[in-house]
């Protein structure tokens, strides 16, 4: 891809060296305690940046996201995690610039895939960057007041800064929230916010500030001649979009011209709730990320700040059956989320229902095991730091249930063996069998919404979508966690880029995860009875000072969990700053340029087949 | 030949749609109206149609099923204390939840202004409440349970949906019926199947509790063999003698209780005269799934 000579070293220490070689005066080490990578100055970051993806071999840029040091340094910082597709750990580099004017120079030019994390640190941080062509608010809307990531803003029901509250215990008499805040009085504008836009509902307010490229005065204009060029917007509430997602399209003839994707309408400032929140507090929380794996989610989390605790003195890894048990949850996440992607798919192609539906009785067989093991099918909350919530049941039902349900008594072993051995793999060839040869399919599917590989990376999309336009990078060979070293998988991965491959990638990820699981299976009866904690299950641990990304291939893609713990000498209770690095959030940026030239109805097998889901989209 | 691949997925959703029909003709319809044929309807073998005709059938749910949670308090028969709560309002709960749903009013006495290990009012917005089951997991009490009646929804979330004291409480037997592995798993770790401070007093006063079984389960505890050692004169620190002093009181109660009401052996006893001991298998209880059948439908039954 690029003719510069590439530095070939997976060490990272001698790319920094070679940087600071490079650049001598723009370059430092981040030598506060606990944090790592190297602080850049601002005013050369994209020379540095294109040295970095040219000269370094850093193609991908998995993260970029801001902090405020608010009351501790009081600047504002921008962190980026840079990884190469080749694999190997991250280069993170860090530009810093003051709270008052916060400016830092937009990478879009080097890594596209920034667009929509600038533009999202934006909205919260209120960081501009000059540079972007496209610089709005992402998550909220225009007439919002302030950016509510930064640490002195306050939400509309504020209470203290962290939990726990001092008003629970030990004189808690219960009051609602809206009870002192009545609805009403709780939004804000800002001072020149012009309130009668709200009430406008002319075409140009409608689509004004969207940056759709083609004027919308010039479209409704009667006195000009008619063209056929039209706005559509398709969404928020529509069954195609997976959720409430929008996408103003427009259209010449049946043909895309343009795509502006519109989201935030699930917003609830997921990041500001976890500062707010202790360590463990987030735990529940990120099951409600990607509602469709959130054993995945846990696992993530729970990486992240186990490499902080790591730094402590009392930490304890996870032992091996807790490992153990987290590898087969998350696999098994997998195969419930593929299952719903394809099921889902077919949905957008017109299939309406019967595929999903076979998908999801299958799905649902795993999520008894879940709820059996876990309490919750969905929001499961299962992992801890350190460990697991508790080892697997000896029976699926329990005693008590088993009055009134003798239909899913099984013991524990023998439900999953065969879940593992014999109904998954059958139902994934049924689902091959039914699908992947059907005319009409191949017909809507192939050739449709193709991304070139180079695209795919520049633009920092994940999983399935990466892997089907030929790269094969899958974060638990490229960056190991957990005991993936020792297991025996191959990376899926497809050629052709488009929607077809990516309907077949999700099958060849689903065999490989069987193939996992069926690795999974004796080390969990060779370690049947060992403990899952090496430590003790503690409820407010106190974290070492310091940043960690913990990232994890879940079924959707990357996800990373950037956690910072500052503050506080003795170790924090609540993280400064929990960022979620999204996987359907920022493979929407790929969206648009997917979806050129083709017509309506392939938009919305294009969408399905990124597989998004909006818990995590708009955090 | 074109065409070949959708014929193929016919063929699927076919066998899908055939399936229903020659499972309702092997069953004859049954399947559908009769309660003992729902295995037949969700099973693993289950074919075609998998519906449960809500409300009507309901699956039941797993053991570690979490959905809100509820206060223990001691069995109306308990011999010594009948319906006492076991939350000492330590506040691990409150602090451990989440979206911080958990409201405790601590007591304290009126005379020193101590605060004494009992709630005075105890709130769940189980509007907010979100399920995590993290006041169950790390209540070092095992004072709240995570609930499995998921069926809250009322007309008006304003006046029903903030769950009180009196509303949360649910005797330690009820706890014992919905989740008998887990509860029998706390009280081996507790060792006894009192409240963790009964326990204590009673080590202390040289007195075993009786090591939990599976048989034993729904057994009335017995009330202490001896009674407890007499205050210690030389000590002179007046919050132990505060301490002591409270458990002369209870421990009156606790005579006059006996007095007052003989108690009465344990069901599960007249059952088996001479329980065979558990054979321990590793350190868990046995688990005799016959005897533990009978003994729910047994309580069944006798509940009407
Ligand atoms: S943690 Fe347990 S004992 Fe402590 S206040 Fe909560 S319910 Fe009561
Ligand atoms: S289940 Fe979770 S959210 Fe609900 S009361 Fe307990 S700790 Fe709070």
């Amino acid at each position: 891809m690029v003719d510069h000579p590439i530095v070939e070293t997976t060490d990272i220490k001698a790319a920094v060296d070679a940087l600071k070689q490079k650049f001598p005066d723009t370059i430092q080490d981040d030598t506060r305690q606990g944090y790592g990578g190297i602080i850049v100055d601002k005013n050369h970051l994209v020379e540095v940046a294109a040295a970095l993806r040219d000269e370094y071999g850093f193609d991908y840029l998995s993260s970029a996201t801001a902090v405020d040091y608010f009351g501790i340094s009081d600047h504002m910082e921008m962190v980026y995690h840079a990884y190469r597709t080749s694999g190997g750990p991250a280069l993170v580099f860090k530009a810093q610039t003051s709270r008052d004017n916060p400016e830092i120079p937009s990478l879009i030019n080097i890594w596209p895939g920034v667009d929509f994390q600038e533009r999202e640190a934006w909205d919260l941080y209120g960081i501009r960057f000059p540079g972007h062509p496209n610089l709005k608010r992402i998550l909220l809307w225009e007439g919002f007041d302030g950016h509510p990531m930064r640490k002195d803003w306050q939400e509309a029901y504020y209470e203290e800064d962290h939990k726990p509250f001092e008003s629970r215990w030990p004189d808690g008499w219960v009051h609602r929230a809206e009870e002192r805040n009545v609805y009403g009085k709780n939004v804000k504008y800002p001072a020149d916010f012009d309130l009668s836009k709200l009430s406008d509902k002319s075409e140009e307010s409608l689509y004004a500030d969207l940056g759709l490229g083609v004027s919308i005065q010039e479209l409704t204009d009667e006195s000009h001649i008619k063209t056929d060029r039209l706005v559509v917007n398709m969404g928020p509430h529509h069954p195609s979009t997976h959720g409430v997602f929008r996408m103003i399209v427009t259209l010449n003839g049946e043909t895309i011209e343009t795509l502006e994707p519109v989201m935030g309408y699930l917003h609830r400032n997921h990041e500001k709730i976890g500062e707010r929140n202790t360590f463990l507090h987030n735990m529940p929380f990120t099951d409600r990320l990607d509602y469709l794996s959130s054993m995945g989610n846990n696992l993530g989390y729970a990486l992240a700040v186990e490499q902080l605790l790591a730094n402590g003195a009392r930490y304890q890894p996870p032992t091996y059956r807790a490992e153990c048990i987290r590898v087969l949850m998350v696999e098994l996440t997998r195969i419930v989320n593929h299952y719903w992607a394809i099921g889902f798919l077919l949905n957008d192609l017109g299939a309406f229902f019967t595929p999903a539906l076979y998908a999801i009785a299958e799905r649902e067989k795993i999520l008894d095991f879940f709820e059996a093991t876990a309490g919750s099918r969905m929001m499961c909350n299962y992992m801890r730091f350190g460990g697991v919530f508790k080892d697997l049941p000896e029976r699926i039902r329990g005693v008590a249930s088993r009055m009134n349900d003798l239909v899913r008594d099984y013991n524990t072993m023998e439900y999953l063996t065969e879940l593992i051995n014999e109904r998954i793999p059958q139902s994934i060839d049924e689902l091959d069998e039914y699908l992947t040869d059907s005319e009409i399919i191949k017909s809507r599917t192939i050739g449709v919404g193709y991304l070139p590989p180079e695209m795919a990376i520049a633009y920092s999309t994940a999983g399935p979508l990466l892997r089907a336009s030929g790269v094969p990078y899958d974060v638990r060979r490229a960056d190991p966690y957990s005991i993936y070293p020792e297991l025996d998988f191959d990376v899926a991965v497809r050629y052709n880029g488009d929607i077809y491959d990516r309907y077949l990638i999700r099958l060849d990820e689903m065999r490989e995860s069987v193939r996992i699981l069926k690795q999974i299976l004796p080390r969990l009866e060779r370690t049947a009875g060992e403990p899952i904690f090496a430590g003790s299950k503690q409820h407010t641990p106190r974290v070492p000072l310091g940043e960690a990304y913990g990232r994890v291939e879940n079924p959707k893609g990357e996800l990373g969990f950037y956690v910072v713990s500052a503050g506080d000498e003795k170790g924090p209770q609540n993280p400064w700053r929990y960022h979620v690095r999204a996987p359907s959030f920022i493979s929407l940026t790929a969206l648009g340029p997917m979806c050129i030239g083709h017509k309506v109805a392939d938009v919305v097998a294009i969408l399905g087949s990124i597989d998004i889901v909006l818990g995590e989209t708009d955090r | 030949m074109y065409g070949q691949g959708i014929l193929k997925g016919l063929w699927v959703t076919f066998r899908h749609f055939f399936n229903t029909y020659v499972d309702d003709i092997r069953y004859a319809g049954r399947k559908y109206f009769r309660q003992e044929n729902f295995p037949i309807r969700q099973g693993l073998k289950a074919q075609g149609a998998f519906t449960v005709q809500y409300p009507e059938e309901k699956l039941a749910v797993p053991e570690r099923f979490r959905f809100t949670p509820f206060l223990v308090v001691n069995d109306p028969d308990h011999p010594e204390a009948p319906g006492e709560d076991w939350c000492t309002s330590c506040g691990i709960c409150a602090k451990v939840c989440p979206p911080q749903c958990i409201w405790i009013v601590r007591g304290s006495d009126p005379t020193t202004g101590r605060p004494v290990p009992q709630p005075v009012a105890f709130f769940i917005d189980i509007d907010i409440c979100m399920n995590c089951g993290f006041c169950a997991e790390f209540c070092p009490f095992d004072a709240i349970k995570m609930d499995h009646n998921y069926e809250l929804a009322s007309y008006d979330r304003t006046t029903h949906h903030i769950h009180d004291k009196q509303h949360l409480s649910k005797p330690l037997s009820y706890w014992k019926n919905i989740a008998p592995t887990t509860a029998l798993e706390e009280a081996v770790a507790r060792g006894g199947w009192e409240h963790p401070d009964v326990l204590k007093a009673m080590k202390k006063a040289g007195q075993t509790a009786v090591t939990p079984t599976w048989e034993n389960m729904f057994a009335k505890p017995e009330p202490p063999a001896k009674p407890l050692p007499p205050a210690d004169a030389a000590d002179a620190d007046p919050a132990k003698a505060e301490r002591l002093r409270k458990r002369e009181e209870a421990l009156a109660r606790k005579r006059a209780a006996e007095v007052g009401e003989p108690v009465q052996p344990a069901v599960e006893a007249a059952e088996t005269p001479a329980p065979a001991p558990a054979v321990p298998t590793g350190d868990k209880p046995k688990f005799d799934k016959q005897a533990m059948l009978e003994k729910i439908r047994q309580r069944k039954a006798d509940k009407g």
